[in-house]
């Protein structure tokens, strides 16, 4: 294959990445929420496997492997934590969920 | 080759732009997978092909499986989507759409202003990956297995009493 | 015996304390007795220390008693020290025998007050401050007496303090005497920046030595100390507290405002007289300010219905003679005036206290008559005492005294006929009021019935006071008449004779005739226009022309209403202006946005993740902004 200039990988690895974040602050939904933190796990990893193509070295690839594992994880966590939400409060507006001790 | 990239990153792009402006969650969701395929096709154009199966396999394959299940579970119906579009305005995408702008505008800078980069066609082959994992990554890998581990038992601890109680109570749509 | 000095003035204050911390407890016989008794026991002492005097004088006539050091800072240490010399010997005696007689009189006076304790207390701590003044050796002794006379006047002033009127003359008081007090602070300021001491003495001979007569140095300090003695003595332009001081008991304007601390004036310019040889300008002032005073208060007198503004106004047409004496360089005149002044004035407020209390609080004088057949001692020793003031003719004391001035005040230069005449213009203005008063008030017919009589322990001061004004006069008498000088000759000891202007012999006997002559001339117009022909006066008050005029003299010319526009109206405004004190605004500020900020800081807790989410990421932002535009990428 031709090379594909790398630093294009990561721009659009930022790009995905400030999309992300656009949609945390955006949406009420939780389930959005979490989607789009999806997002921004899935532009790091993204950037992280250019940069071991960069190099030519598996490191990239491990990291994304380990940032794999990690998002499968808070992913559970997260949806089960989305199921207490919805049986707490009825909704799923995140912002109902702002009651603060005190 | 490059056109290629370049059109599954727009792809992936657009992709992504729909999910987070999507209504219906399951059109989020579909929006997601999409996108998710497209990186993995990146992935492979730049040599990680170990990367990108696992990002079909695992990522689109199992992670989202689980966002469908719950979805399910939790049934969005009309009424949510009505509540979603309401919730959209314009108005209150502008705040968050400067400020990302503005870390897009960064990152992007950021890069572009280091040296270009255009590597041969070169591979890493998942033999490389294996080898990296079992090397001098081996301590990682075991923590990874911990941290699944503890993510299973609290994630069956949390949904334990939510089993008890949902047999007690019908199903309902999610009201806004 | 002179070695006992120290007695006289601790002894008043011996007598404060006691009353002070005990006074409320004790019965009212044991506060009259150590009220009275501890001015008393004073004025004994006074009297045997002055006889010492006067028969073994010390050396260089003069004796000083240092009593202790009040402080020691860089290299000026003032000592606490009473000094004896001729002068403080007769104000001494003066202050201590009138003070036990007024004490005695309000012994029974104020006898049946509610604060009895308190009033002693006040008039001791008054005594003690006023011997302090007299017998100061230095000018900060001498301010501290100073300051202690003031405090006392504004307590006894307003001594009936829950009447408010009481307190804003009381307030009065003390603010104008206080631009006095204030000039005499600068000008003792003045004095230890350029003699290095306050030690009088001291200060007067260096003040001989190195200014040269008519020396800058010594027209301010001259000045700024008439500026003290104008504030404290009510002479223009600071007068208008004193009319308003009658707010307080009748002993205590007979003591105060009468007899001694509205002297202290007068005695603070004769104690420096040095100061204002060597300044002739600042002491011509001294003569003017006193000759137009005398004539301003004289006719201010004229028109007042209160018996005690009379007096009160009178009082500064009095001061206002010695200080035209003091003017025009005849010390002992001066002092002989305020000897004589201090018992005629003080049996005068002596006697309109009691003819108040005889009428049930009764102040107005065309409410009062005939009390001549009610109260007939009151009658005979006011009739003695307001012949005094009025100088009559040879047998009083106040003859003999403002004589002495007027005729010292013809010989000087400049204008000296000019002040004769302004004196001899009040001398018969003095006659008319006087004896308006007289004939308004125990003449004519009886308008209030009379509820009380004195007793003995106000006749016998009564009586004290009256043999007093009538022979004290006796001391000094123009060499017309007999040559006897046994008072100068006395304060010669201690302030230089007057320069003696050499009068030819007709003038002389005119110049005696004259203030023979006119101060009968004024009672005769007030028996005609009070006794003969009443309804004179109030025909002349009743045309446009004099009832304006009959306002503006009532309002003591107007000065009262020009300090108000002058100074109280815009400090009132500028106070109510700054009500919430500006100051205050900068500490009420940094309250204001400590509170603002933490109200912003409040928000940011809302406990929406949505919100915390755009916290996070604006944080990244800007750290990411800041690498960007710190690190020069390559």
């Amino acid at each position: 294959m031709n090379g594909i200039p790398l630093e294009q990988g990561l721009i659009v690895a930022g790009l995905l990445f400030a999309l992300g974040a656009a949609g945390v602050l955006i949406r009420r939904d939780v389930l959005f929420i979490l989607l789009s933190l999806e997002i921004m796990i899935n532009a790091a990893g993204l950037a992280f496997v250019t940069a071991g193509a960069m190099w030519l070295q598996p490191d990239g690839q491990v990291m994304f492997v380990f940032i794999l594992a990690v998002a499968a994880v808070e992913v559970a966590v997260g949806l089960a934590l989305v199921l207490w939400l919805y049986h707490w409060f009825r909704t799923l507006d995140v912002d109902r969920a702002s009651r603060m001790r005190g | 080759m490059t056109n290629a990239f370049y059109i599954a990153s727009i792809v992936a792009l657009l992709a992504t732009l729909r999910v987070i402006t999507a209504t219906h969650a399951v059109h989020a969701l579909l929006y997601f997978i999409v996108s998710l395929l497209a990186v993995a096709v990146i992935f492979l154009l730049m040599g990680a092909p170990f990367a990108a199966a696992l990002e079909v396999i695992i990522y689109a394959g199992a992670i989202m499986v689980l966002f469908v299940f719950v979805m399910m579970m939790l049934n969005p119906g009309p009424r949510a989507v009505q509540r979603e579009r309401h919730w959209l305005t314009p108005r209150t995408w502008a705040g968050p759409a400067v400020l990302a702008a503005i870390l897009a505008a960064e990152l992007v800078f950021i890069t572009a202003a280091g040296t270009s980069h255009t590597p041969g066609a070169a591979q890493v082959c998942p033999a490389e990956v294996g080898m990296a994992l079992f090397g001098p990554y081996l301590l990682g890998v075991e923590m990874a297995s911990v941290l699944l581990l503890a993510g299973l038992v609290g994630t069956y601890h949390l949904s334990w009493h939510l089993g008890r109680r949902r047999d007690n109570e019908r199903k309902r749509e999610i009201v806004p | 015996m002179l070695h006992c000095l120290w007695l006289i003035p601790t002894l008043p204050f011996a007598g404060f304390l006691i009353l002070a911390m005990a006074g409320t407890r004790l019965p009212h016989r044991a506060v009259a007795s150590v009220g009275v008794g501890a001015t008393g026991l004073s004025a004994v002492l006074a009297l045997l220390i002055g006889a010492d005097y006067a028969l073994r004088p010390p050396a260089g006539n003069a004796f000083a008693q240092p009593l202790w050091t009040w402080m020691t800072v860089g290299g000026f240490s003032p000592s606490i020290s009473l000094y004896l010399d001729a002068l403080s010997v007769v104000m001494t005696l003066v202050v201590t025998v009138v003070g036990f007689f007024i004490f005695l009189y309000s012994a029974e006076n104020m006898g049946q007050e509610e604060g009895y304790s308190r009033f002693f207390a006040y008039m001791n701590l008054f005594v003690g401050s006023m011997l302090t003044l007299v017998l100061a050796d230095n000018l900060l002794v001498l301010y501290l007496g100073w300051e202690g006379v003031g405090l006392c006047s504004y307590l006894l002033i307003g001594f009936w303090y829950r009447d408010a009127g009481n307190i804003h003359a009381a307030n009065k008081a003390f603010i104008v005497t206080r631009v006095g007090d204030t000039a005499l602070a600068i000008g003792l300021i003045l004095l230890f920046l350029q003699l290095d001491t306050l030690s009088i003495r001291e200060i007067l001979a260096r003040a001989q030595a190195q200014w040269p007569h008519g020396s800058e140095a010594a027209t301010w300090a001259a000045l700024l100390l008439l500026g003290g003695a104008v504030g404290k003595s009510a002479q223009l332009p600071l007068q208008t507290w004193l009319p308003d001081a009658m707010a307080g008991p009748s002993p205590v304007s007979a003591l105060i405002h009468a007899a001694t601390m509205v002297t202290a004036g007068v005695y603070l310019i004769a104690r420096t007289h040095g100061i204002f040889t060597l300044a002739p300008e600042v002491q011509l002032l001294v003569a003017v300010i006193g000759a137009v005073t005398l004539l301003l208060a004289s006719a201010s007198a004229l028109v007042q219905w209160d018996i005690k503004r009379v007096l009160a106004w009178s009082t500064i047409s009095q001061i206002g003679y010695m200080f035209l004496a003091l003017g025009v360089g005849a010390w002992s005149a001066a002092i002989f005036h305020f000897l004589t002044h201090a018992f005629f004035k003080a049996l005068l407020f002596l006697g309109a206290g009691v003819v108040i209390a005889a009428l049930a609080d009764e102040h107005d004088l065309h409410r009062m008559g005939g009390l001549r057949r009610e109260l007939p001692i009151t009658f005979w020793t006011f009739l003695a005492g307001a012949a005094s003031l009025a100088a009559l003719p040879l047998v009083t004391a106040g003859f003999y005294s403002k004589d002495l001035i007027l005729n010292q005040a013809w010989g000087s230069s400049p204008g000296g006929p000019l002040l004769w005449a302004a004196g001899l213009g009040g001398a018969f203005l003095t006659g008319l009021y006087t004896f308006r008063m007289v004939f308004l008030a125990f003449f004519g017919e009886s308008k209030t019935p009379v509820i009380r009589k004195p007793g003995v322990a106000i006749t016998v001061s009564l009586v004290v006071f009256a043999f007093f004004s009538l022979a004290s006069g006796f001391l000094q008498m123009p060499a017309l008449i007999a040559p006897v000088s046994v008072y100068s000759d006395f304060l010669s000891r201690s302030l230089p004779p007057a320069a003696a202007a050499t009068v030819p012999r007709t003038t002389e006997i005119m110049l005696f005739l004259s203030a023979l002559i006119v101060p009968v001339f004024g009672v005769a117009a007030s028996w005609w226009l009070y006794i003969r022909e009443p309804g004179l006066p109030a025909w002349v008050a009743q045309k446009p022309a004099g009832a304006a005029l009959h306002r503006f003299l009532l309002g003591g010319w107007g000065f009262d209403s020009l300090y108000d526009t002058l100074f109280v109206r815009p400090f009132i405004f500028a106070a109510r202006l700054n009500r919430d004190d500006f100051v205050d605004l900068v500490y009420g500020g940094l309250a204001w946005c400590s509170a603002q900020l933490s109200g912003r800081l409040v928000q940011t807790q809302s406990g929406m993740i949505r919100r915390y989410a755009v916290g996070v990421l604006l944080g990244t932002v800007v750290a990411l902004g800041l690498t960007l535009f710190f690190k020069e990428l390559p």
